[in-house]
């Protein structure tokens, strides 16, 4: 299988300005499959561009040649000096490549291991292949086996669990302790980046009604019409923390915004539902001792950014079980592209014929048990000339040039039609 | 017969076996499996029970096997029940070993009965039986969700996600199945305690007798109402409503074993051996 090549570059070895000049867009890469299926040296193609890596995926007969091309293709295509970019390129070939597209598309090779993204990325890239008609039996059959080890790992392991950003975890937590989001109401206090983050995370899960409290009070009224919700006084926080339920808060203030008495003075009033805040300001808005009220819930920035991390080391652990999916699925393609020669296929065409003669001679025979002993070696011989006149030309034609270059297809079919893998 | 009562205790035992397995590794299909076994179990007692009841003529608990084995059967069935509405699956993993020990503890008491008491005859009766033992499992539930929810709320608190917080529902639909499990425990409870007390009427010509269990069963009902009545009114949620439905179930277990043990009095048959 050393016929595979992937040339490519992404996040760990090029810097952003060199990915971003050789980034392809989604007419760019139409046209560079279109000019990559004119190359001689190359005979499938398949082009993936995301913002973390530029890759090319090919078969060639000609390796070097195969490669060569491809890489002043890139140069040629995209305008640069090939010597810009030669040393951030990787290349691997055979089962390296295949571990690499697995890898990739499993997410282990992205900037945030188990991002989800990636996969829809590599299906869209491959189906502009198809529709360039650039992929053929070999890369069609690589990048389903792709998309199912993908697939696999992501249902196996872990890898794409749990949250590894500070609003997504305040979310998922909000759902432990919620249960559902629909419906809830947000207090938005203050207004950082990453409150905005968390906020829009939640209108995503469909919360309901979202109330802003800003010092001052213009720069609410402008974050309520971003956000469909309606701006209150910062005065009135007290009021509507009997109503709301979950209470993000991001101000510059230097002393508490909400302390504890204020929150246990609401719950009689709330009826003790429970209330989650989130408090990513620093220095702190809510009084950390609040978190000890029955049905309150109090997390703080470290609290969440410690999640994170434990989160992350999830994945990382995970990735090690993903890895190991991987290697059984390098060795079953290599498996399957073993069983693309030329020989092995006449061989195994040869034996299933064969096969097939030897059982309906036996029982012929056993039914003509008259016949003497040189008539039946005559019958035996006659059935012998009979398999290698019928396989003579289809042998011949596997084994010349007949298939113009596109002999793997053949094998591929001939695989199939006589059912050579069961 | 005998063979039928095997094949439960067998039953929640695999059960048991499915939802520890899913609390561990999170497949799905091992849950399914619990369940059904679950309800296979149920059913094999089922037919053990009508069977009792076609034979003698009176609800079978007349010693501490049978008493049990309705306890188990109660509790199962009102899983079961809970399941079709409120979706805790991993509260099987306190139901199904639940039920397994209990069926445990009933098969190494005799089942013979001891001279049957034409006492248990009649329609008020047998709903008085049913409707309590169904309170009883409610209120096991409670407990068991209960427990489920300190957990799990802990966790959240003390800002140390462990072993459970995946694994464990969010504290709003363990608060409210808790919930739902104490109005239905109440509900057969109090059905529970009219129906007998009819039949007290019927046949001791009396409504109440400050019998222990009598009085037990009074101030079970009066905890658990007070329970109730505080969450409708002053929302007595989460945390404390989880505790309450713990410390009820205890004081329902004296009322249950306890009375019966330590202080005698009517109903006594129901734990002999």
């Amino acid at each position: 299988m050393d016929n595979i090549i992937l040339i490519g570059l992404n996040h760990k070895t090029a810097s952003v300005d060199i990915r971003e000049c050789l980034a392809f867009n989604a007419d760019e890469s139409r046209d560079a499959l279109c000019e990559l299926r004119g190359l001689a040296a190359i005979d499938e193609a398949m082009l993936f561009s995301t913002c973390n890596r530029v890759e090319l995926l090919l078969t060639a007969k000609d390796t070097e040649q195969g490669i060569f091309e491809a890489k002043t293709f890139l140069a040629r295509f995209k305008n640069i000096d090939l010597n810009a970019f030669e040393s951030a390129l990787y290349l691997h070939q055979g089962d390296a490549a295949v571990r690499h597209i697995f890898r990739v598309a499993a997410s282990l090779d992205s900037m945030m291991v188990g991002e989800p993204q990636i996969l829809g990325q590599v299906k869209a890239a491959y189906r502009s292949a198809t529709e360039q008609k650039t992929s053929g039996v070999i890369l069609n059959r690589l990048l389903h086996r792709t998309f199912f080890v993908a697939k696999r790992i992501r249902s196996e392991t872990g890898i794409g669990d749990h949250a590894v950003s500070i609003s997504y975890a305040a979310i998922e937590l909000g759902r432990k302790i919620f249960g559902d989001l629909t419906g809830k109401k947000v207090l938005l206090i203050g207004a950082g980046e990453m409150a905005e983050l968390a906020v829009e995370h939640l209108i995503r899960h469909k919360s309901r009604e979202i109330y802003v409290a800003n010092r001052t009070f213009q720069r609410g009224v402008e974050l309520a019409k971003k956000y469909q919700g309606s701006a209150i006084r910062f005065e009135e926080i007290n009021d509507f923390l009997s109503q709301v339920d979950i209470v993000i808060s991001s101000t510059g203030a230097q002393g508490f915004v909400i302390e504890k008495a204020q929150v246990k003075g609401v719950m009689r009033s709330r009826r003790n539902r429970p209330i989650f805040f989130i408090d990513i300001a620093v220095p702190r808005d809510i009084d950390p001792k609040t978190n000890s009220l029955n049905n309150v819930y109090v997390y703080d920035i470290d609290d969440l950014k410690d999640i994170v991390d434990e989160n992350i080391e999830d994945r990382q652990r995970e990735a090690v079980k993903a890895e190991r999916i991987i290697d059984e699925a390098i060795i079953q393609f290599g498996q399957w592209m073993d069983s693309l020669n030329v020989v092995p296929t006449i061989k195994a065409l040869r034996a299933k014929i064969n096969g097939v003669a030897k059982s309906e001679i036996q029982r012929t025979l056993q039914q003509m048990e008259h016949l003497k002993p040189e008539d039946q070696k005559a019958i035996e011989r006659m059935t012998h000339a009979l398999v290698n006149k019928i396989l003579h030309d289809p042998t011949h034609y596997l084994k010349s040039n007949g298939c113009q270059g596109d002999r793997a297809n053949f094998l591929d079919v001939t695989r199939k039609l006589f059912k050579l893998d069961e | 017969m005998q063979i039928l009562f095997v094949l439960a205790v067998l039953c929640y035992m695999l059960s048991s076996a499915g939802y520890f397995a899913y609390l561990i590794i999170q497949r799905d299909v091992l849950q399914q499996i619990g369940f059904i076994m679950l309800a296979v179990g149920m059913a094999c007692q089922s037919v053990l029970l009508l069977w009792a009841f076609a034979d003698t003529g009176h609800m079978p608990v007349n010693n501490l096997h049978e008493t049990l084995a309705l306890v188990a059967w109660a509790l199962v069935g009102a899983y079961l029940a809970l399941h079709a509405r409120l979706r805790v699956k991993v509260l099987g993993v306190y139901v199904a070993p639940l039920a397994a020990f209990v069926m445990f503890v009933a098969s190494q008491f005799p089942k013979d009965h001891l001279q049957p008491q034409n006492l248990l005859k009649g329609f008020w009766l047998v709903v008085h039986i049913i409707t309590i033992f169904l309170g009883y499992a409610g209120f096991a539930l409670a407990c068991g969700v209960g427990t489920l929810y300190l957990i799990q709320e802990h966790g959240i608190k003390r800002k140390s996600r462990g072993f459970f917080f995946s694994r464990l529902p969010s504290l709003d639909l363990l608060d409210s199945t808790g919930y739902a499990c104490v109005v239905i425990g109440f509900t057969m409870l109090t059905i529970g305690l009219v129906t007998g007390m009819v039949y007290g009427k019927n046949v001791w010509g009396r409504f109440w007798g400050w019998d222990p269990k009598e009085v037990w069963s009074a101030i079970t009902w009066i905890f658990y109402a007070a329970l109730l009545h505080e969450r409708l009114t002053v929302g007595w949620r989460g945390r404390r409503a989880a505790i309450m439905a713990i410390v009820g179930f205890g004081v329902l277990l004296f009322t249950f074993l306890g009375v019966n043990f330590l202080l005698k009095g009517h109903h006594g048959q129901f734990t002999r051996w």
